[in-house]
């Protein structure tokens, strides 16, 4: 007979045997073919005029001030059908170069962003900036590899996103199905933004600004100082439901900062291409100030998470898309940062 | 605002596969869901069988938990490195709890706590709620042990994934910086039934908990588990609760729980974790 106390079952991992792991991987891919046979059948349904297999279309842009292109993402969940091109993504061209911001969420979507700007301009890309760690801005990275150039971002995304790849790139994969996800990988920033740094394209300089924690603790906020154009990323979600993966006072306090100086027109992470300051912020401004206020009231009278998941914020709504996938998950981490308070 | 748009294409993409390809996978897919079940709820049974008996030794009756205890957990969970537990046992039977065991079935290292309880725990209606990880889809169990070392279990099904190698820390500098820092509120009764026996209070311990099943973001390599493993709540110097933790207990242990009114001397708590390190604090409560 086997003695085991709890307290030694809880020191050591629980060694299972091999069958034992292989069932458990069995089971979790199991889980996740449901939807994506769905999904596939889904996408059979609106495929008009099928591709051949490896061909890479390009994506569409539109020209939000002179020489800043803004491809948008679907306000979706990444899916086979949507090959995770769900947030946004642009550039800005210069006399000697283009800078590239943000990738979309896998390698085919970076590709087809590729292969637009190559059909717009002979001007070589030297720069790919990440606005922060999340694989549907990240993962398309690779695409842009052949051009070899600078990988730039906040200078705290490089360890999130380390943390977190193995994590992002299971995932992609699960939802993308292999074949859509193939070619994706993580390429790391090469060059880390620690405060305020700026770059010249050559007739127009980017002005690159580390944000402290908000969003995520890595959003870096991208302007193009010719037409004072401002790549947000996520720190304004438009029509999308906000996702907090940061610190909601963090986010507050950094909205109110970048509303001092509200720069001519924004593109957000999701959305709209572009959007004025005022259109972009208040929105979200609402939902956090909402989200905020609820759960520091549940905290003061000792109630739980679980009551806040139920009962914050819920006037949100109708107010924005995939509302039930994010928020949730947002108010968790909100109850988590201000019961500290 | 100029708005012109370049239509350089369409962004469709759907890969060039040939149909029926898809339909096999399809095919495939659904014959694959429809043999799982079976296959599944026997290697469930025979884990539940390798833990139980690891637990709680071999051949022992755990009988329904109905009426001797309540367990919330959310049938699907929203971050699975956070994951609200609550358990509640009745004043009826509380008073004859010695243990309280929560166990995740399917994590790496399963038993996420067990609680065992003083007698300045109280007479009243017993609560303890706590945050865990869920590694994969799991059953959540919650099994009491009465004075006559009896056992009851109640168990929740719980969709999460994933919450046991979550990269720990949203903003990683804030809390590494606050390691150890704690929290101990106690929450007023609104109510002011001055009768109730119990009263609520909650202790926060600002601790990574690493799982060791995390990888460090600069080496690359995993990080060693860390954890809370010893708690100790005390009224006065009458035990509350003592607490065996593991990494299956989200970061920064957080567990809110009832503790008798009328007991003399303040509300304190000793925490230590697998380095040794004992983290402390103590509050003056209502009902002393």
């Amino acid at each position: 007979m086997r003695e085991t106390t709890p307290k030694a079952a809880m020191m050591k991992l629980r060694t299972r045997d091999g069958a034992d792991w292989q069932r458990a991987i069995v089971s979790r891919r199991l889980a996740c073919l449901g939807p994506v046979a769905f999904c596939a059948s889904a996408g059979l349904a609106r495929l008009a005029t099928p591709l051949r297999a490896g061909e890479i279309g390009d994506a569409k842009l539109a020209e939000i001030a002179d020489g800043v292109f803004v491809h948008r993402g679907q306000i979706a969940l990444q899916s086979p059908g949507n090959h995770a091109d769900i947030s946004n993504a642009g550039f800005v061209v210069g006399t000697d170069a283009v800078a590239v911001i943000d990738t979309g969420g896998s390698y085919r979507t970076g590709a087809a962003l590729r292969a637009a700007i190559a059909k717009h301009t002979k001007t070589p890309i030297r720069y790919v900036i990440n606005t922060h760690m999340h694989p549907d801005h990240v993962l398309g990275n690779a695409a842009f590899k052949p051009d070899e150039p600078r990988f730039i971002a906040h200078h705290k995304m490089k360890r999130a996103l380390s943390a977190r790849s193995a994590r992002y790139l299971e995932a992609a994969e699960n939802a993308l199905g292999a074949e859509v996800f193939e070619g994706t990988e993580v390429v790391l920033p090469d060059a880390g933004v620690e405060d305020v740094d700026t770059i010249d394209l050559g007739g127009r300089t980017l002005r690159l600004a580390a944000q402290p924690t908000a969003h995520t603790d890595n959003d870096l906020v991208i302007t193009d100082q010719k037409t004072g154009t401002a790549f947000v990323g996520d720190l304004i979600f438009s029509e999308h439901v906000p996702a907090l993966d940061g610190s909601i006072v963090g986010w507050m306090k950094v909205l109110e900062n970048l509303g001092q100086t509200a720069p001519a027109r924004i593109v957000p992470g999701h959305g709209p291409a572009a959007l004025s300051w005022a259109a972009g912020s208040e929105p979200l401004q609402r939902y956090l100030g909402a989200v905020t206020e609820d759960v520091r009231a549940i905290i003061k009278r000792g109630g739980t998470i679980s009551e806040a998941i139920e009962t914050a914020a819920v006037s949100e709504a109708s107010r924005w898309d995939l509302f039930d996938e994010f928020h949730k998950r947002n108010v968790t981490a909100a109850f988590a940062e201000l019961e500290w308070e | 605002m100029r708005k012109s748009v370049h239509e350089f294409g369409e962004l469709e993409i759907m890969a060039g596969k040939n149909w029926t390809l898809v339909l096999g996978a399809v095919c495939a897919a659904l014959l694959l869901a429809w043999q799982a079940p079976q296959a599944h709820a026997d290697a469930d049974a025979e884990l539940w069988a390798g833990i139980r008996s690891d637990v709680f030794g071999e051949n022992r009756q755990i009988g329904e938990g109905e009426g001797k205890l309540v367990l919330d957990a959310p049938y699907r969970a929203e971050d699975a490195a956070i994951v609200p537990i609550t358990m509640t046992i009745p004043a009826a039977v509380a008073p004859n709890v010695k243990k309280l065991t929560l166990i995740v079935e399917k994590n790496p290292a399963p038993v996420v706590a067990a609680f065992t309880f003083g007698d300045a725990a109280g007479i009243g209606e017993r609560k303890i709620s706590t945050r865990v990880r869920i590694d994969m889809y799991s059953n959540v169990r919650a099994v009491i042990e009465l004075a006559d070392g009896s056992l009851y279990m109640q168990t929740k099904y719980v969709k999460a994934a994933g919450g046991c190698s979550a990269p720990a820390l949203k903003d990683m500098d804030a809390a590494l910086a606050n390691i150890g820092k704690m929290k101990l509120k106690a929450f007023a009764n609104d109510s002011e039934s001055t009768s109730s026996p119990t009263a609520e209070a909650q202790i926060m311990v600002r601790h990574p908990n690493y799982s060791g099943m995390q990888m460090n973001q600069v080496t690359g390599l995993y990080i060693p588990a860390k954890f809370v493993e010893h708690m100790e709540v005390r009224k006065g110097d009458r035990l509350v609760f003592d607490m065996e933790g593991g990494i299956s207990l989200s970061e920064n242990p957080n567990i809110q729980f009832t503790y008798a009114v009328g007991v003399e001397g303040p509300l304190s708590v000793s925490a230590r974790d697998t380095d040794g390190k004992i983290f402390t604090t103590s509050a003056d409560v209502k009902g002393s």
